[in-house]
């Protein structure tokens, strides 16, 4: 038998459980977690002209054409808040959240090269996902914010009216979750039925229609309303809206109850992936 | 003892093939209801047994009850045929996979080196790669900075450090591959098989900082390798493995030499089963013999070096049929090649129908005393193999019998004899 020191022991076994994720495996590489960040961002623009712009460019021509194809072609209603405002307040924060979803569903499959050659908590990976895209949404707040300042100058009528602004990191954590839930437990799947990956892209942009970014909750007809605010991103974005405008249908029942879904999804979505992890390089 | 810094207690590993291959979520359900029905109505039919058989019967042992003990500073070479689980034991020990059973304690930090150039982004610079790289194996932000001109120098890419990999020669790459890996500030290294890659020069710097590290740092080293005079350099211990089992725990020459044993007893009937295998579509191989046996070894004594192979079996179409033999030393080295096909431009053309050779292949008399591998390959010169029977002969040879009487041996130098 082996005497052993404290620290710098290890231990393998056949039946790890359920759960064994420890915080200070993942602490220890917080480096990596950093570089595979940053490696998101300096390959996102390597070998393109805008470079960076793109993050910008994006919501910024969804919100064109949204505010073409919903507000003026459509008619639909935007609760009173200038639709460009609108209609980018929606797409940011949605954004944050799909992108999370999509970019985490496919950990396994992204990396089976890395998986199968080296060990570190896997878990780092969709944390970093979960981080670049942060980033990435904090940039995309930012031009939010300049796009309301204009306002503020150029329109008389617009009046910034937000509430509990403190709830911010709160509802940027339930997308998180719900995002980072959602894609672990597909990514999960996806090792063993891979007709899941096909689902994802077209899902989210299906989901997408019944979360209300495109229009106001208050818009919704009463029969409908209960089963879109069933969609737990659906108060994440009314509340979005509510403490930057102070318009749109928020209420803290659905909102704790968003809360408590995506708590739930993010755990089952740690078990899910935690659990194929084990397997998952003898099933590929 | 106290000093062993890894102990593997009864590790075995198995790879159920049948559960996973089903592919589909239909199929699941339907074996899970199965299952499920089975237990309540205690009645079984035959799609039930179907399943179950199917799923019992599909374990496959990748790697049997093994246990050993690794000491500080050691050097292990892990060697075994193809399949026999090293590179499973690898990968266990580097926590990629783990064990259906067992039990591994350990001590002190631990990189493997399944591959090199784990992760590298082709986008970005070499220096972005050296970061991410280190990372994914395990070192902080801080060790690579102070190991960084280190891990340049040693590349030997300076010039193009700042140039994404991806325009990086393959050479390149794998240097600073490398580069990295050998720069890992770790007790504990694991190696599978990566110096098989890059030129003779570049190896040879590699197993020189190997042995550098298990001596100067005190480092302990696991390896793999095919290669056995890399293990003989380079290990002070060796591991075969043969069919997950541990068959030899010892010094390397006596590992080494059980391994090239095994090679000469174990094929006995491999020249059998090698061609059952080795069946292709337009031909159809039927008997073997060398020397008139169907058994290894084949022994060539008295400076008789014949080898008369008879084969027999059908082809379905006009085939060029040419026979090419190599013979290699104990550790696989390529000695000999003989093709009459390429040396002397001829083929023979086999009419469909069954057919029966024989060949007179002689090897030069002044081959010294040893134990040799042989291959016979069936070809159609410049185009394809009909079939290979790779490392299939077991080769002994006792010497040309010189005048004085003296017989030299091949392992204590040199290979051939001769005056003129």
């Amino acid at each position: 038998m082996l005497r052993l020191n404290k620290e710098d022991n290890w231990v393998i076994e056949s039946n790890k459980g359920w759960f064994n994720v420890k915080i200070t495996d993942i602490w220890a590489y917080k480096d990596l977690m950093k570089l595979l960040v940053k490696r998101d961002f300096v390959t996102y623009y390597k070998q393109t002209i805008l470079g960076p712009i793109w993050f910008l460019l994006q919501p910024l021509l969804t919100t064109v054409v949204f505010t073409f194809v919903f507000g003026k072609i459509g008619g639909l209603k935007s609760d009173g808040i200038p639709r460009p405002l609108f209609y980018m307040s929606g797409i940011t924060a949605w954004n944050y959240f799909s992108d999370c979803l999509i970019k985490s569903s496919s950990v396994f499959k992204d990396n089976t090269g890395i998986f199968s050659k080296v060990y570190f908590p896997r878990i780092i990976i969709p944390l970093s996902i979960v981080l670049s895209n942060l980033i990435k949404f904090g940039v995309q707040f930012l031009l939010l914010i300049l796009m309301i300042v204009y306002y503020l100058y150029n329109d008389s009528n617009f009046i910034l009216n937000g509430k509990y602004l403190l709830l911010l990191p709160l509802l940027i954590c339930i997308m998180a979750f719900l995002g980072l839930g959602f894609g672990m437990f597909i990514s999960a799947l996806t090792t063993k039925y891979r007709d899941l990956s096909f689902v994802v892209s077209f899902g989210v942009q299906l989901l997408m229609f019944t979360t209300t970014v495109a229009f106001p909750l208050s818009s919704v007809h009463h029969h409908y309303h209960l089963l879109v605010s069933l969609n737990p991103a659906t108060p994440v974005l009314e509340a979005f809206r509510y403490i930057l405008f102070g318009r749109a249908d928020f209420n803290w029942i659905s909102l704790t109850y968003s809360f408590v879904v995506s708590v739930l999804v993010f755990f089952i979505g740690i078990l899910a992936f935690n659990k194929v992890e084990q397997s998952f390089v003898d099933t590929i | 003892m106290s000093d062993s810094v890894i102990a593997v207690e009864n590790i075995s590993k198995f790879y159920q093939i049948g559960e996973f291959n089903s592919g589909s979520l239909r199929n699941d359900i339907q074996q899970w209801l199965h299952r499920k029905n089975r237990r309540f109505s205690g009645l079984q039919t035959e799609k039930n047994n179907l399943l179950e058989s199917h799923k019992t019967s599909n374990k496959i042992w990748s790697l049997k009850n093994v246990s050993f003990n690794v000491n500080r500073g050691d050097i292990v070479g892990i060697i075994g045929s193809n399949g026999a689980g090293k590179s499973t034991l690898l990968k266990i020990l580097s926590r990629v996979t783990s064990p259906s059973s067992g039990k591994i304690l350990g001590k002190g930090k631990v990189a493997s080196l399944l591959e090199v150039g784990t992760g590298f982004h082709p986008d970005l610079t070499g220096r972005e790669n050296i970061f991410l790289n280190g990372a994914i194996l395990g070192m902080n932000n801080k060790d690579i900075k102070r190991n960084l001109d280190e891990i340049i120098s040693f590349s030997g890419v300076e010039n193009y450090i700042d140039t994404p990999v991806k325009r990086y020669s393959s050479g390149m790459y794998v240097r600073l591959a490398f580069a990295v890996a050998a720069h890992l500030n770790t007790e504990i290294l694991i190696v599978d098989e990566v110096l098989s890659v890059g030129d003779a020069q570049f190896q040879k710097k590699c197993m020189g900082k190997i042995s550098e590290l298990s001596k100067g740092d005190g480092k302990t080293i696991l390896f793999v390798s095919h290669n056995l005079n890399s293990i003989r350099t380079l290990c002070n211990r060796s591991l075969l493995l043969d069919k997950g089992s541990l068959l030899f725990d010892g010094s390397v020459n006596e590992t080494i030499n059980k391994y090239t044993e095994g090679f000469l007893t174990e094929n006995e009937t491999k020249l059998f089963l090698a061609f059952k295998s080795a069946e292709k579509k337009h031909i159809n191989i039927e008997q073997i013999k060398v020397n008139d046996s169907i058994n290894n070894p084949v022994k060539l004594f008295g400076g008789n070096n014949v080898i008369e192979i008879e084969i027999s079996g059908e082809v379905f179409s006009e085939t060029n049929i040419s026979f090419e033999f190599k013979l290699f030393d104990k550790d696989l080295m390529p000695l000999l090649f003989y093709s009459p096909a390429h040396f002397e431009g001829i083929s023979e053309k086999v009419v469909p129908g069954k057919f029966h050779f024989c060949k007179k292949i002689e090897l030069p008399k002044q081959i010294n005393k040893g134990n040799f591998v042989g291959s016979l390959y069936l070809t159609d010169p410049g185009f394809e193999y009909h079939v290979k029977f790779e490392h299939s002969m077991n080769i002994m040879i006792d010497g040309y019998p010189t005048k004085t009487g003296h017989v030299f041996e091949y392992k204590n130098g040199a290979g051939f004899l001769f005056s003129h």
